[in-house]
């Protein structure tokens, strides 16, 4: 399996995701040998590093753990590959670091990007240097099937491919037309598209995805199949102490805030709210290259003492943000699944989440609404935030909804996926 | 003989530590002691401390010659107070030998010149009895923030009692005039107003160890060569600035220290220069004009304007916002609200949300501790929303409360005057009406008896049979009858008892008696 990050290192929803999976392929008895690119120092000559499980920390209870690691191995790929990082800004990114490396201060990449001066700038150079060694990987290892997720490793998938003659499976997370919009990279778009018709199957997270695989980049509709991504229960019941601290209603907005999230809805939204009433804060965690944009409109608005900015959260912030939310928001414009929803009911937030996400097309107890409808999320933030008995009634619902949705049974779907061609 | 006139500014705020979302209504503790304490002790020792002593020096040797003159923020005492006691030692020393003027400021280096009157006056007096608490001596001369100055503020400084006022000698305002002159207040002409020359004070201030400059190096000579060409008549040169320029922002490996070590005894050498401070020059010299500042001015940046720390949506909603608590904090007299409010207020939290890169980056820059100014803004506003929570919690917003209070008997009192109009212009529909149904109606009638006074009633019944008497009892209503009987004569009364029991009488008949009755009333009133 070709994955790009892997907890605690995590940017997105990816690794998450990836995670839940292989836990939950590994419960279904399939032996994994998980791949992942990251950017060393100066130490690490080697381009494989075979990982133990005890270099690794991932938060799962021991038991859970020492059966998990018999059957999934784990390997770090000497690369700088960025996630949610275009060529483009990669590029600028990397030029930057050489400029100035103690000025870079972005807190997304600062920990997961250190330039050692031995890499490629060029994002799609590294995108081939990975396919380079997942041949060399899969001449070397011993497996039935190929697992890609999202473009940066389907170059090394398809290279596993042509090496091995097995069978290659691509796992669609995000498009470039849910990244970019309508402004789509054609060197990413032409990755992707091949990737997908040299795989043999490729998974889909939602059907929005699904749909726009097959019309937009032509893929073979029979072979696409939707497997919807789950969610871990939640493995740290140990935040009741913590509680909020202001008197206001907390409405929350969770991910990075980039076009693709949809965060000026949100702040115009924030806005009818707080002309109305007062009582309410809103908060913006997360960090992306429209949050300088987003500050300067809430300024604008007069509104900066009722709306926060947190930064990117980690760890256990997620989940004090989630302790301290009334009600969480996705507004995003595209979102192939969005799994941060879930995390939030999970955790006994109601959500509002935007008609245009994969997640939409699973949850009956969240309430949905166009992302350019301001006025529709204002009203339902509004009312999720005064009528009690309207949000117990999703927090309740909510909670048992999202506890069925387990990666247990969504890699059930993905092991199907893997017979059928097999 | 022209007057040199060296002021210095003394300021370190209060910077913020980085305050999260998570902290509010949490964590009461703004303010990043390490870092406040490492900037007071680095600049203590880089500049205070050897610059202290090299003024001291220089005041052995030339006595009452040579005069400086400082403004110490209110916030600078306070944390010279707790990380270098030292320092404030030795500026105590410096204005002990009475060579040393102490100006008067804001407590807080604060803004409040530019938005709340009141604030300022309250921040000038905190700021006028701390310096007097801790140097024993009342400050007459003013300079505010940053010398931000206006035809305004002149005028409300004037009205605090202050002499003379220090401000910017900025182009746009001077035009062909020269900053070297005494200038007066375009309101009120009592207060004198000195211009900083920002060409011979930035000489030192900016340019001093700039090695692109053409004019670099600065000797004490090569600057007083500089003041030798300036025109004779010219009164006074005001040489203003950080004081942190020496040792701070000009290195000691510059060589600023021994420049303003040579400089006072080659300016004095010739006899053509004297040393003075703001008081003095209060006292000695007569404006020449008054000078029109209609739009506040400072002396930041090329503008020489207030944007540096108000201009943007950032700076306009944070400043704004921290205002809008000023009242409420003022009543309250709140030590611990008011601790925190003075170190809300100081410039440099907006400063560090300027946006304009471009002209002044560099200075801006270095000035600032934060990556960007959204950081600035972010961190100053979840700061800002912690402690309006704790003020309106402490000191609920008493004007709101009496606007509710004063809008919801506002509407009661609508309601009652509704009512009242209602009832009012029910009435006199129905005494309109009863006009209109003629005459009759306001002729008196049978029951009007019970209205009159006892004597009339005696005259009334006085020659009326007793029979019809009873008659026209007969059916009246109680009132009446009791109103009626004790006015009647004895004869008539025990007739009346007889009759009372056994008569009988048509209601015609009644009707008739009672009419003649009511005329005799009608005759009667």
């Amino acid at each position: 399996m070709f994955g790009w990050e892997f907890p605690p290192h995590i940017t997105g929803g990816l690794g998450t995701a990836c995670f839940g999976l292989t836990k939950g392929l590994a419960k279904h008895g399939l032996e994994i040998i998980f791949v992942v690119p990251k950017a060393y120092g100066d130490e690490s000559q080697e381009a494989v590093r075979l990982v133990n499980a005890s270099e690794v920390t991932v938060d799962i209870d021991r038991e859970d753990e020492r059966s998990y690691w018999d059957r999934v191995q784990y390997m770090e790929v000497g690369s700088n590959i960025i996630p949610y990082v275009g060529p483009e800004s990669f590029e600028n990114l990397t030029e930057e670091s050489k400029r100035a490396t103690e000025k870079f201060q972005s807190r997304v990449f600062s920990q997961k990007f250190e330039f050692s001066g031995k890499y490629g700038s060029n994002l799609m150079e590294e995108v081939a240097r990975y396919a380079l060694i997942g041949s060399s990987i899969a001449t070397k290892q011993d497996f039935d099937i190929i697992h890609a997720h999202d473009w940066l490793t389907y170059s090394a998938g398809v290279a596993a491919k042509e090496t091995s003659g097995k069978p290659l499976v691509v796992h669609m997370h995000a498009t470039e037309f849910d990244r970019s919009g309508e402004n789509i990279n054609t060197d990413v778009y032409a990755i992707e598209r091949r990737g997908m018709e040299m795989a043999d199957r490729v998974i889909t997270v939602s059907n929005l995805t699904r749909r726009i695989v097959i019309d937009r980049y032509g893929i073979d509709p029979n072979k696409v199949f939707t497997v919807h991504n789950a969610v871990e229960p939640s493995d740290k019941p140990d935040l009741q102490g913590f509680e909020k601290a202001v008197d206001e209603k907390v409405v929350t907005f969770l991910g990075r805030i980039t076009f693709q999230k949809g965060p000026e809805y949100f702040v115009e939204a924030a806005h009818k709210i707080l002309k109305r009433d007062p009582n309410v804060r809103f908060v913006m965690a997360g960090t992306g290259d429209l949050l300088n944009k987003m500050v300067l409109r809430v300024a604008q608005l007069r509104m900066g003492d009722r709306f926060h900015f947190t930064g990117f959260l980690k760890g256990d912030d997620v989940d004090k943000m989630f302790a301290m939310s009334d009600v969480f928001v996705m507004p995003s414009i595209s979102e192939p699944f969005g799994i941060v929803p879930l995390e939030a009911m999970r955790s006994n937030v109601p959500v509002v989440i935007s008609k245009q996400s994969g997640v939409a097309e699973i949850l009956k107890h969240a309430i949905k609404v166009d992302f350019w409808d301001i006025d529709a999320m204002a009203d339902a933030i509004y009312g999720l935030c005064h009528y009690q008995a309207l949000s117990n009634t999703f927090i309740r619902f909510g909670k048992d909804e999202v506890d069925s949705l387990k990666w247990e049974h969504a890699s059930l779907e993905v092991k199907k996926v893997y017979e059928s061609v097999l | 003989m022209k007057s040199i006139c060296f002021y210095f500014q003394v300021h370190q705020p209060f910077r913020l530590r980085t305050y999260r979302f998570f902290d509010i209504g949490r964590n009461h503790f703004y303010y990043d002691d390490y870092f406040n304490r490492m900037i007071m002790r680095r600049i203590a020792e880089k500049c205070y401390l050897p610059m202290n002593e090299i003024l001291m020096q220089q005041i052995k040797e030339f006595g009452s010659r040579f005069k400086v003159s400082f403004s110490i923020s209110g916030l600078a005492i306070e944390q010279m107070e707790l990380y270098s006691p030292e320092v404030l030692e030795s500026f105590k020393k410096l204005v002990d030998t009475g060579n040393v003027e102490i100006l008067a400021e804001t407590y807080a280096h604060s803004l409040s010149s530019l938005k709340d009157a009141a604030e300022f006056e309250r921040q000038v007096k905190a700021h006028s009895e701390k310096i007097e608490q801790v140097f024993g001596v009342r400050p007459v001369s003013f300079r505010n923030t940053e010398l931000i100055y206006s035809d305004n503020i002149g005028a409300q400084v004037a009205e605090m009692g202050f002499k003379v006022m220090l401000t910017e000698g900025a182009k746009h305002v001077l035009g062909w005039k020269s900053p070297n002159y005494m200038y007066a207040n375009a309101i009120n002409p009592k207060l004198k107003v000195l211009l900083r020359n920002f060409r011979l004070s930035d000489d030192i201030a900016f340019r001093f160890s700039q090695q692109s400059w053409s004019e670099w190096p600065v000797t004490a000579e090569k600057f007083v060569g500089w003041l030798d060409k300036i025109n004779p008549n010219e009164e006074v040169v005001n040489l203003f600035m950080d004081y942190e320029t020496f040792g701070e922002h000009q290195w000691a490996s510059s060589g600023i220290f021994n420049f303003m070590k040579a400089l006072p005894a080659a300016i004095l050498k010739h006899g053509k220069y004297s040393f003075s401070t703001p008081a003095i020059l209060a006292e000695k010299l007569q404006p020449v004009s008054a000078i029109h500042v209609p739009y506040p001015i400072s002396w930041a940046d090329e503008e020489r304007d207030v944007t540096a720390w108000l201009g943007n949506d950032m700076q306009d909603e944070s400043f704004a916002k921290l205002y809008a608590l000023s009242e409420t904090i003022r009543n309250s007299k709140d030590i611990e609200l008011m601790r925190d409010w003075n170190y809300l207020q100081s410039s440099d939290h907006f400063y560090y949300m300027c946006t304009k890169w471009f002209s002044d980056g560099d200075v801006h820059k270095y000035f600032n501790h934060y990556p960007s100014p959204y950081e600035a803004y972010i961190n100053f506003m979840n700061v800002l929303s912690d402690f309006q929570n704790r003020v309106n919690k402490k000191y609920p917003d008493t004007s709101k409360m009496f606007q509710e209070v004063a809008e919801k008997s506002g509407q009661i009192v609508k309601q009652i005057g509704n009512q009242a109009n209602e009832a009012i212009e029910d009435l006199t529909a129905k005494a309109k009406s009863r006009i209109k149904r003629g005459e009759e109606s306001i002729k008196p009638v049978f029951d009007d008896i019970k209205s009159l006074s006892d004597a009339r009633i005696k005259k009334l019944i006085k020659d009326i049979e007793a029979e019809d008497l009873v008659a026209a009892l007969k059916d009246a209503e109680q009132e009446l009858v009791n109103k009626v009987i004790p006015n009647m004569s004895k004869a008539a009364r025990k007739k009346y008892d007889e009759l009372e029991q056994n008569l009988k009488i048509k209601k015609s008949q009644v009707n008739q008696i009672r009419k003649t009755i009511e005329e005799k009333l009608r005759g009667l009133i």
